[in-house]
């Protein structure tokens, strides 16, 4: 490994003892003898299976539900509808105050995409649990569904979210996010040239090696340990809490051990269902996607929608930037509002603009919830502004990256959600990137700075 | 439901249980035998996390039957050490930061260790194709190919 001393030599100390070491990792060991415990290397005697039963349809009507014939299947232990769950309609950033609470555990009275939990069903093996799972009737009538995000804005659209009373998240700000610094239509007008594209993907699948699941085991003293592979492991034990109606200190939580998660494995789906399965039935419970499941059920990373409009001059400056962006939050939020509100803060780019509008929507489908991955809010914003930016060179009739050298963003530039900028590194990463990839630029480039004035 | 019989060595160990019909070789040794080095990852025979050695081949434990074991000769990455020290290809995985989320290590190293076995000295190429029916969804790939050469030449520097 080689590390480039020259950039910011003059305001770092040369201390490094750590960073360009190769040091051990700690969980390396156990990895490559088989002896690192993921959950699902936990077994316990007399451990249930549970299984779901799921939704066939995008948006229907529960008019009723019969598990009697589950229930009598051999091997079944019990069966869990929604009025089993102390506190069924929840969210999962309730914790930072993001409401209204607008999913339920089990579905009550109504289904909002296909593939949504309605009845649990715990037996003494999986196929039992499976087999019975078939036998649970569910009565739906079809309501008409919505998939397209613009669609669902439209007046007139069905309804995907009773708790929200419209399809989209409404913010303290309205119903969208946003962020208005200077006079964007007066950049707009003095601009020597107007670019507006869109931008649009597709929802994107985590498919970690490991499924999601968990495996919970009764202490005995009315107290549960769930061994679990969420990668977030305070906001499921306090969701649960909240679910469950029962104090956090009934509740143990073992993880950290995520056989790939990517953001996957952040939300509280399994845990709070598995643990009342244990807490109702005092046996310990297996409750753990199918490949099926992981692929089907599990949140994707949102479909977005980008429009960018800039206004550009000849010598490369970008004067006005107007973001409209679009979030599939799907049928419940999860962590989409914060996904969307992520993205309105980062829409200029790593680039000084000095107007800038963004109106960022949290949009309500009957698509399966989106949620958290790698960058989410902000990596297809990324993608939408860098093709921009090179269509924007492209126009005017320069180099890419020369481009981005005269709007990088430099220490104690004003950002549009007014945060002055520090600690940037952008034309530094820049000239390596122009070294490393042999794409020249001009010398006045190569001998700029991110923090000194002048240069 | 009706138990069937089942005897085979497993790491050199003799092992002997009762399985219901029709349970995979992946069930019988996690939840029965307690070797939860094969990892569970589709059920299906496509992500390579279960995989293990019967009689030297490699082979998929989610997609056999433990009833067709009998009398076989099994292996698993928990069984490759030997007496705390680690096999070169557990060493070669630890140096070269091959280990990410680690659920797929398991199966790897299994995959590998057979190509090692026929092949001592593979090319590049030779490692990639044995490598193909495991999925590292980390995509750590690149080191897990270092491994797997710096492994093949530590064994030719210890055989020279």
């Amino acid at each position: 490994m080689e590390l480039r001393k020259n950039y910011f030599a003059d305001v770092r100390k040369d201390d490094l003892h750590e960073i360009g070491q190769p040091r051990p990792r700690s969980d390396s060991p156990g990895h490559v003898t088989g002896k690192t415990a993921f959950f699902a290397d936990r077994s316990f005697p007399g451990m249930l299976h549970l299984k779901m039963v799921r939704s066939p349809h995008h948006h229907a009507r529960i008019r009723s539900i019969d598990t009697s014939q589950a229930e009598k299947h051999p091997g079944v232990v019990k069966v869990l509808t929604a009025k089993d769950v102390p506190h069924n309609v929840y969210t999962i950033l309730i914790l930072i105050q993001i409401g209204p609470e607008d999913e339920t555990v089990l579905a009550d009275g109504k289904v909002r995409w296909k593939g949504e939990a309605v009845v649990a069903v715990l037996a003494e093996t999986e196929r039992a649990a499976q087999e019975a799972a078939a036998k649970v009737k569910v009565d739906y009538e079809v309501l008409p569904a919505v998939f397209d995000m613009e669609e669902a804005l439209k007046p007139g659209a069905p309804l995907v979210n009773e708790y929200h009373g419209q399809n989209y998240y409404l913010y303290d700000s309205g119903e969208c996010r946003k962020v208005r610094f200077g006079d964007v239509e007066a950049g707009f007008a003095g601009a020597d040239h107007i670019l507006e594209q869109s931008y649009q993907s597709s929802p994107i699948e985590h498919a970690p090696t490991e499924t999601t699941g968990c495996v919970v085991a009764p202490e005995g003293n009315d107290r549960f340990t769930c061994y679990t592979n969420t990668q977030a492991m305070f906001f499921t034990l306090d969701n649960t809490s909240i679910i469950l109606q029962m104090p956090g200190s009934k509740l143990h939580f073992v993880g950290g051990t995520v056989g790939g998660g990517f953001g996957g494995k952040v939300d509280v789906i399994v845990e709070p269902i598995a643990i009342l399965g244990a807490k109702l039935t005092g046996r310990p419970v297996c409750f753990v996607y199918s490949r099926e499941e992981e692929m089907q059920i599990s949140s994707p990373r949102a479909a977005e929608k980008v429009v960018i409009k800039d206004g550009v001059m000849k010598d490369g400056r970008i004067v006005a930037r107007k973001v409209t962006g679009y979030t599939d939050a799907g049928a419940y939020s999860r962590h989409s509002p914060y996904g969307a509100q992520k993205g309105a803060g980062h829409y200029p780019g790593p680039y000084t603009i000095p107007n800038v509008w963004i109106d960022t929507y949290c949009v309500y489908t009957n698509r399966t919830p989106s949620s958290a991955m790698r960058g989410f809010g902000v990596t297809i914003g990324d993608f939408a502004l860098e093709v921009q930016m090179d269509k924007l060179a492209r126009l005017i009739g320069m180099d890419p990256l020369e481009f981005r050298f005269v709007n990088a963003y430099r220490d104690g530039d004003m950002k549009a959600h007014r945060q002055p900028t520090e600690g940037a590194a952008l034309i530094e990463c820049m000239q390596e990137a122009s070294r490393a990839a042999n794409w020249p630029v001009a010398e006045k480039y190569m001998a700029m700075s991110s923090y000194r004035k002048g240069a | 439901m009706a138990k069937v019989p089942v005897q085979f060595t497993l790491n050199g160990s003799e092992k002997a249980e009762f399985v219901e019909s029709g349970t995979t070789l992946l069930n019988a040794l996690r939840d029965k035998i307690g070797d939860t080095s094969p990892k569970g990852g589709c059920h299906q025979g496509t992500c390579g996390a279960c995989s293990v050695i019967i009689d030297g081949e490699l082979r998929l434990s989610c997609l056999t039957l433990a009833e067709t074991c009998n009398g076989a000769a099994i292996t698993t990455t928990s069984g490759l050490a030997e007496g705390g020290v680690l096999h070169p290809l557990q060493r070669a995985f630890l140096d070269t930061f091959a280990t990410q989320c680690g659920f797929c290590t398991p199966g790897m190293i299994m995959a590998a260790k057979v190509l090692l076995d026929h092949t001592p000295n593979p090319s590049r190429d030779e490692v990639v194709e044995a490598l193909s029916g495991n999925i590292c969804r980390c995509t750590g790939y690149e080191p897990i190919i270092q491994a797997v050469l710096t492994a093949a030449r530590a064994n030719s520097q210890n055989a020279a």
